[in-house]
């Protein structure tokens, strides 16, 4: 691929059931970006990042970088508490290296006696913690993200972004998440794609997110109010 | 006579314990309870076996894959939801398989008699626990990030319909081989009862996994034993005695969780 190009989509369609969730979507993403997916609920942004993985069916082209990794961590996993997993174990399904899980879970703010506890005593920032862990091992260069800041009080000194920025830094990693928190998109991303079955907009947030474009993504009652800092 | 209860003693510990093993997967994707509905599947097999007199594992085998095609034809077919489908495949297997069943079979049938098997029997039975065993324990990381997530097993490049498949087949032996020691009626307890105490003891995968695999053979170790001492229906005995370890299960998480509390207030 050219240019540091490191995902081309183009002209993706996606239907299911019948129904079309997503039309002509095309987009382009560079080593090193934070794209934020933003849309209104049922807009296809979880779909968008499932295609993306290869686990959906669709039209059109979805070409990453030859041999890249992708790590993703999903939105929740409503299952994980039937069955009685150590943080260890849940690590070892995915078959790496303990001392780079170690690694891993170090660099993600746990301690050594952090393996032993049960998922299910975990609260959900703790685990929210392990899974962008959990997405990193094996030392993808990209990350997809679905939806981080769910129902989350994250605590400690560290907000879930913070945690991404650094990691990203540390990592050199590309990022594409969903979200519906705007301060995150201006914070933190260089580009957005807003989802609403046909792409409302796409560039940089300061760039795209216009009143108007929110009110077409969003519809009518949208608050918007953009962020100054510094 | 005491060759006899020896083998009854060795089919059951092995069947006790794959099928506990399995019950550990089946139990964390909430499908424990499928196991009924196929070992009801099995009845017009059962019935056959019995009338012609060979093994009733063999009876019940192509009838829990025929009953399983069946439902997933009807899936694909019709959309109603699996367990709609389930219930009208199961209940006419049992409405065919009691318009032959011999009456005074009825019993071994329904809760099984493992109380007459051969070295045969025993041997194959053996051969092939093992071998779900071996194939369970081989699967089972990927098993259990499947029913984690689908999705999530998809990104990280697992088969999932592949695994899925061979999940399906496996679950087919482990009935078509609990029908012999427990019938056709209370199959799904060998898979649901030890793991489920399993689960209230263990703290972490293997003490679950494996957990569920050794009460499984206790129990049916401690049934068939009491077979010996009383002459109730080892099938019926075997259940029972999971079920009293899951009591004794509970007593002790409960325990376990007070102590943590004390701990933790001190």
């Amino acid at each position: 691929m050219e240019n540091g190009l490191i995902l081309t989509v183009q002209d993706l369609n996606v239907e299911l059931d019948h129904r079309s969730i997503i039309e002509h979507l095309s987009f382009t993403v560079k080593k090193g970006d934070i794209i934020t997916i933003l849309g209104p609920n049922g807009a296809g942004k979880t779909v968008l990042l499932k295609c993306l993985l290869g686990l959906l069916p669709y039209d059109g082209e979805i070409a990453w970088e030859k041999g890249i990794k992708i790590g993703y961590v999903p939105q929740r996993l409503p299952f994980i508490k039937d069955i009685p997993l150590s943080v260890m174990d849940f690590f070892d399904l995915k078959g790496a290296a303990e001392q780079e899980v170690r690694n891993i879970v170090h660099a993600v703010g746990f301690g050594e006696e952090f393996f032993e506890r049960k998922i299910g005593d975990l609260s959900s920032g703790q685990f929210q913690r392990v899974l962008i862990a959990w997405g990193l091992v094996g030392n993808p260069q990209v990350l997809l993200f679905d939806e981080p800041t769910t129902g989350i009080d994250i605590g400690g000194e560290e907000t879930i972004y913070n945690l991404l920025a650094r990691l990203k830094e540390e990592r050199r990693l590309t990022m594409l998440l969903v979200t519906h928190d705007l301060s995150v998109v201006y914070q933190f991303s260089t580009h957005v794609i807003c989802l609403s079955r046909r792409t409302v907009c796409y560039g940089p947030p300061r760039e795209v997110l216009t009143p108007e474009s929110l009110q077409n993504l969003y519809g009518g009652g949208m608050k918007y109010y953009q962020h100054k800092h510094g | 006579m005491e060759i006899q209860f020896l083998l009854s003693i060795t089919t059951g510990i092995f069947i006790g314990g794959a099928a506990g093993y399995l019950g550990s997967l089946m139990l964390s994707k909430r499908m424990a309870l499928v196991a009924g509905p196929l070992g009801h599947l099995t009845l017009p097999g059962i019935a056959l076996a019995l009338m012609y007199g060979f093994d009733v594992s063999i009876g019940a085998f192509p009838f829990v894959i025929l009953g399983i095609i069946l439902i997933w034809l009807f899936e694909l077919k019709t959309k109603l939801p699996m367990e709609a489908l389930t219930a009208v495949v199961f209940a006419s297997a049992v409405a065919v398989a009691f318009l032959f069943l011999p009456v005074e079979q009825a019993e071994t049938a329904l809760v099984g008699d493992i109380s007459k098997v051969g070295s045969w029997e025993t041997g194959i039975s053996g051969v092939v626990a093992l071998f779900l065993v071996v194939v369970i324990r081989r699967i089972y990381p990927k098993m259990v990030l499947i029913n984690v997530s689908e999705d999530l097993a998809g990104s990280e490049g697992v088969d999932v319909k592949k695994y899925n498949l061979i999940y399906l087949v496996l679950i087919a032996i482990i009935v078509a081989l609990g029908v012999k020691m427990v019938g056709g009626l209370l199959t799904a307890a060998l898979v649901a009862i030890p793991p489920s105490a399993a689960r209230n003891l263990s703290r972490n995968l293997s003490q679950y996994a494996f957990g569920a695999m050794i009460i499984g053979s206790i129990s049916s170790f401690m049934g068939i034993v009491l077979f010996k001492l009383t002459g109730f229906p080892a099938g019926p005995l075997i259940v029972l005695m999971s079920t009293a370890i899951f009591l004794i299960s509970i007593f002790l998480k409960n325990k376990g969780n007070s102590g943590g509390h004390l701990s933790r207030a001190g």
